[in-house]
């Protein structure tokens, strides 16, 4: 027994978390600013956030992550971080060269109070800042939210460069969330087929998920551009792909620069793709072509072959809102039964809107915005379940309760193949279907008796 | 491949000038010191080199925080403590399992190492002080768990809004009377690396829990092993080649470490110092407070196992020790020599340069002399001047103001359990015949005269230095992986070993053979280029003509 001291009676706790389903806002500012061409993440603190949140990066992408802090000292988190990241805006673009700084604070520079405003605009009058390169802002304290707020207080510094010309250019901006790189790949695909122009913000396909090729490019070529980002204030509208991740920096859009937005589902699974193409093809004002049709229906097809493996499965799963809530209603209308959701990202709206999914269901959900993993953990061992879906961490619950586990979310340490193949769209749910399924018939062909041992199923 | 572009024609002083020229001339100048070309002769000492100073803001460092330093590596590894983060949720969630520390929760069971606890500090905390929610927390831990031990870690916030954790722990240990509280100031701002860490676990271990348990336990040739951390089960291969001998390890500081062994490290005879940089300054109190001598061995090469094995012996001067130790060597080796003659048909020649830690790139500098190949340019990420240039150095290190901050508690000899194992007389006798008691020369003299050294290396200088000299293998940290890998040189992390290990001892000898044969001949690295890049132009013929 791997968690062994977890007790089956569930007392409450208010002060002790442990396990967290969360972490903090700072590593999803790092992670939305790689989804800018040739920028460098940096983080206004002291070295280890940056350590931590390049090392939790690069063991979830197995890629190269590269940020730069401010590195503080004691010195500085007395004084002021000013003089540090001054001299680290002119440090990084004399070494690094990039065409953006995404700044993030950290809990140290919050409470010490810096302004990133003020410090930028002093490395502005100081020359610091060369011609034509760009340095934004966001505010990430991380006893504030968690890792999902802070990939949306970046989005919303990206958002906030749009310079509206007041000529509509024709695009859609699309915001896709904190999805894989190849999540928003699949995203632009989808989009493509479709025949809608997008702006994709931000976009960390090429960025990690690059070749190997015995070069290494600091900056690789994929990325939403710093013009691209400008224009975002002449599109004829903003999608916001998940109330969480993406909303703010598209109402943004919508109040400041007159960009109507809609917010939706993050499009995992059947519903919330159906809704998400057919706001695309109304808002662009086109048709949708067969082929999206046909992948549409190959996802349907699978449901209806496979579904006597999923029908009365009960699931636990935690991970992001955004995420959660898609997959909940995606197994509802597999008809499998979600029971345990928990985010560690705080939001009553979180807890209210699965609760609303899983009305008239035939199970009563256990859903907690503020819990842990110890949770849902000690849940289960009062009733236990078919199948985990949430990032690595939940192999240690799946190994001691010996139940089936789908790794989806983040991070994912141990497993690879979530960088490349999406879990959006139809064909992600299709590749969602098929791992689910995969895990339940190993199950079944490893219990079996020999006697009802099949070769077809 | 990428070996077939060596370039040979540049000198050393070609390569630290093209490692500075892209710096603005601040930086230049600055790491200009921490760069240095090992020209160490006999008539002439080494170079100086600067280290353990502040990192430069914006350049893409290797190095980690203090929290890190103290929580992540130190008290990491320990099983049946709490380990209570005070601070917002992230800092206990990245040092959560991820590095690698094995443990074998043994006949009791206890062990909390796959639990990662927090305070999980909210904005209203940061206002109000969080004094309230840690003391309701340590309550909450004790009453699911009652564990010998809580530590509670302070996060950045913490130190900034003045929270009193050692207060706080004080006032909840009497509370318990059965759970042993303490608190370690370890904010990520203080010091200028996780070695900052490192000392404050430290002294908090020494003050809080050696010499609790009264009772020796049984053994007879006692030591402790300090700077070892179980990383992909090393000190699994240390103990038990140590059982084998018939030598009793009291305590490991800390890998797979449990409460009672920390409690009892004052029964040992003899301190064996693993890694020199993380914990020198605790084998210099257990011998002030309790009369326990220490040496610094090394456990990384089969050599390296067989020499701290045979001064461990020599030490207690025991001919059945002597004997013994000696059968298992005799034992030990053949395979090991076996693994290696058949690697190094592969290996001998090739270069490769470590950036690890403050320790490991000496240590392992053995395992590759051992396959034949050659470290050609090696630094550590949080070393301090005695780490390259020997221990002799450290009464002339200056102590700036990032050092003053950290605390160093003064040790007396223990009024009732100071007892010297060894008479003046046979220390002497000992140190005449060429035993050497806390000496340790650093990495520098056995890096070859020319090769570069350099401290606290960035992203940009790893890169060029890849590039320039072309090693056949580069070992760091997770940070870097991918960045080397890309250039199409492998990479091995000597951190967390990526998946691998034991390294330590005999059998990590042999599995760290075959690693980097593996790595080193892998064929991964013949793909860069497809047919049609390595010859692009087109010669307008079909394939079928």
């Amino acid at each position: 027994m791997l968690l062994r001291h977890t007790p089956k009676e569930v007392k409450e706790r208010k002060a002790l978390m442990i396990n967290p389903a969360k972490t903090c806002q700072p590593i999803g500012a790092m992670y939305a600013a790689l989804g800018i061409k040739g920028c460098l993440p940096h983080s206004h603190g002291s070295q280890g956030c940056c350590a931590y949140h390049r090392s939790t990066l690069t063991r979830h992408y197995k890629e190269p992550i590269s940020a730069a802090t401010s590195s503080f000292t004691e010195g500085a988190s007395v004084f002021g971080g000013q003089a540090n990241l001054v001299q680290a805006i002119n440090n990084i673009f004399t070494v690094y060269e990039p065409d953006v700084i995404a700044v993030h604070t950290t809990c140290l520079s919050e409470t010490i109070g810096d302004d990133l405003n003020q410090i930028r605009d002093k490395a502005q009058k100081e020359g610091k800042i060369p011609e034509g390169k760009t340095v934004i802002g966001a505010p990430t304290p991380s006893y504030v939210g968690s890792h999902v707020t802070g990939f949306s207080n970046m989005v919303k510094a990206m958002a906030q460069l749009a310079e509206p010309s007041g000529k509509k250019n024709g695009k859609v901006n699309i915001i896709p969330g904190w999805v894989e790189p190849c999540d928003m790949a699949e995203i632009k695909r989808i989009a493509g087929l479709i025949g809608v122009d997008i702006t994709l913000f931000p976009d960390t396909s090429g960025v990690l998920d690059a070749p190997l090729t015995g070069e290494y490019k600091m900056f690789p070529d994929g990325g939403v551009t710093i013009p691209e980002l400008k224009a975002s204030g002449d599109a004829i509208g903003t999608l916001a792909l998940g109330e969480w991740c993406s909303a703010d920096a598209a109402r943004w859009l919508d109040s400041k620069c007159k960009v109507p937005c809609t917010v939706l589902d993050m499009p995992f699974g059947l519903a919330a793709t159906d809704r998400f193409v057919d706001v695309l093809r109304t808002v662009a004002g086109v048709s949708v072509p067969d082929s999206v049709a046909v992948e549409r229906g190959q996802l349907v097809d699978m449901i209806s072959d496979m579904h006597q493996y999923f029908y009365g499965k009960r699931v636990a799963i935690w991970g992001d809102p955004d995420q959660l809530i898609s997959m909940t209603e995606f197994l509802i209308s597999l008809d499998m039964q979600p029971v345990y959701v928990v985010t560690g990202t705080p939001g009553k709206k979180f807890e209210a809107r699965i609760k609303e999914l899983c009305e008239g269901q035939p199970f009563e959900v256990k859903v907690k915005a503020k819990g842990d993993m110890f949770d849902v953990h000690q849940w289960i061992k009062n009733e236990s379940v078919d199948l985990l879906i949430g990032n690595t961490y939940g192999k240690y619950i799946a190994r001691d309760e010996d139940i089936p586990f789908l790794r989806w979310g983040f991070p994912i340490l141990d497993r690879q193949g979530h960088q490349y193949f999406p879990t959006v769209g139809y064909k992600g749910g299709l590749r969602l279907l098929e791992k689910i399924l995969t895990l339940f018939l190993d199950r079944k062909d490893r219990d079996d008796p020999e006697q009802t041992f099949e070769l077809v199923l | 491949m990428a070996k077939t572009k060596k370039v040979v024609q540049f000198t050393a002083t070609d390569i630290k000038e093209e490692l500075l020229k892209k710096y603005p001339p601040k930086v230049a100048r600055k790491r200009a010191k921490q760069i240095m070309i090992n020209e160490a002769t006999e008539a002439e000492p080494a170079p100086e080199i600067v280290a353990n100073v502040r990192t430069i803001p914006g350049i893409i460092t290797m190095r980690g925080c203090t929290y890190a330093g103290c929580k992540g590596v130190i008290m990491g590894p320990t099983r049946d403590i709490v380990n209570l983060v005070h601070g917002p949720i992230g800092c206990s969630f990245y040092a959560w399992l991820t590095r690698r520390n094995q443990t074998d929760a043994g006949t009791d069971g206890e062990n909390y190492m796959p639990y990662c606890f927090s305070t999980d500090m909210q904005d209203q905390d940061i206002i109000f002080g969080g004094e309230k929610k840690l003391e309701a927390a340590i309550q909450e831990a004790y009453d699911l768990f009652h564990p010998k031990g809580i530590a509670v870690f302070a996060t950045c916030p913490v130190g900034l809004i003045g929270d009193d954790i050692h207060a706080v722990a004080k006032k909840m240990k009497a509370q318990f009377g059965d759970c042993n509280v303490f608190a370690f100031s370890c904010e990520g701002y203080k010091g200028v690396s996780q070695s900052a860490g490192h000392h404050i676990a430290n002294n908090q271990v020494f003050t809080h829990l050696v010499g609790e348990n009264e009772v020796a336990p049984e053994g007879e040739y006692k030591i402790n092993l300090l700077g070892e951390y179980n990383i992909g089960g090393d000190g699994f291969e240390i103990d038990r080649v140590f059982k084998k001998c018939g030598i009793t390890n009291i305590a490991t500081f800390s890998g797979n470490s449990s409460y009672d062994q920390f409690a009892s490290a004052q029964h040992a005879d003899l301190s064996c110092v693993m890694c020199h940089r993380s914990i020198n300054y605790v084998a210099d109190m257990l011998e002030t407070k309790y009369g326990i001598p220490w040496i610094k061995v090394n456990f990384i090469g089969a050599e390296a196992t067989a020499k701290s094995l045979r001064k461990i012996a020599e030490y207690f001067g025991d001919k059945k020790l002597i004997d013994r130790v000696e059968a298992v060597i005799a034992e030990e080796m053949p395979e090991v020599l076996a693994v290696s003659e058949d690697v190094k048909t592969r290996t001998n020649g090739k270069t490769a340069m470590m950036f690890v830690g403050g320790s490991r790139a000496h240590h392992y500098n053995e395992l590759f002399q051992e396959m034949g190949m050659k470290t050609i340019s090696a630094g550590y990420e949080f070393g301090h001047r005695d780490d390259y240039e020997g221990r002799q150095v450290i009464p002339d290190l200056k102590v700036d103001a990032d050092s003053r901050n950290i605390e160093e508690i003064t040790v007396v000899a223990d009024e009732k359990l100071y007892n010297p194992r060894k008479t003046p007389e046979e220390i002497k006798a000992l140190e005449d015949a060429g035993y050497e008691f806390k000496h340790y020369d650093g990495l520098n003299p056995d890096m070859d005269k020319g090769s570069i050294i350099i401290d606290d290396l960035n992203q940009y200088e790893a890169e060029k230095l890849v590039e320039l000299l072309k090693p056949d293998i580069f070992c760091a940290g997770i940070k870097e992986k991918f960045s080397i890998q890309k250039l199409g040189v492998p990479m091995k992390q000597l951190h967390s070993y990526d998946s691998g290990g034991p390294y330590a001892g005999f059998k990590g000898a042999v599995n760290f053979y075959k690693e980097i044969d593996r790595l080193v001949n892998s064929k991964v690295w013949s793909y860069m280029k497809a047919p049609w890049q390595e010859s692009p132009e087109l010669t307008g013929k079909f394939v079928w003509e």
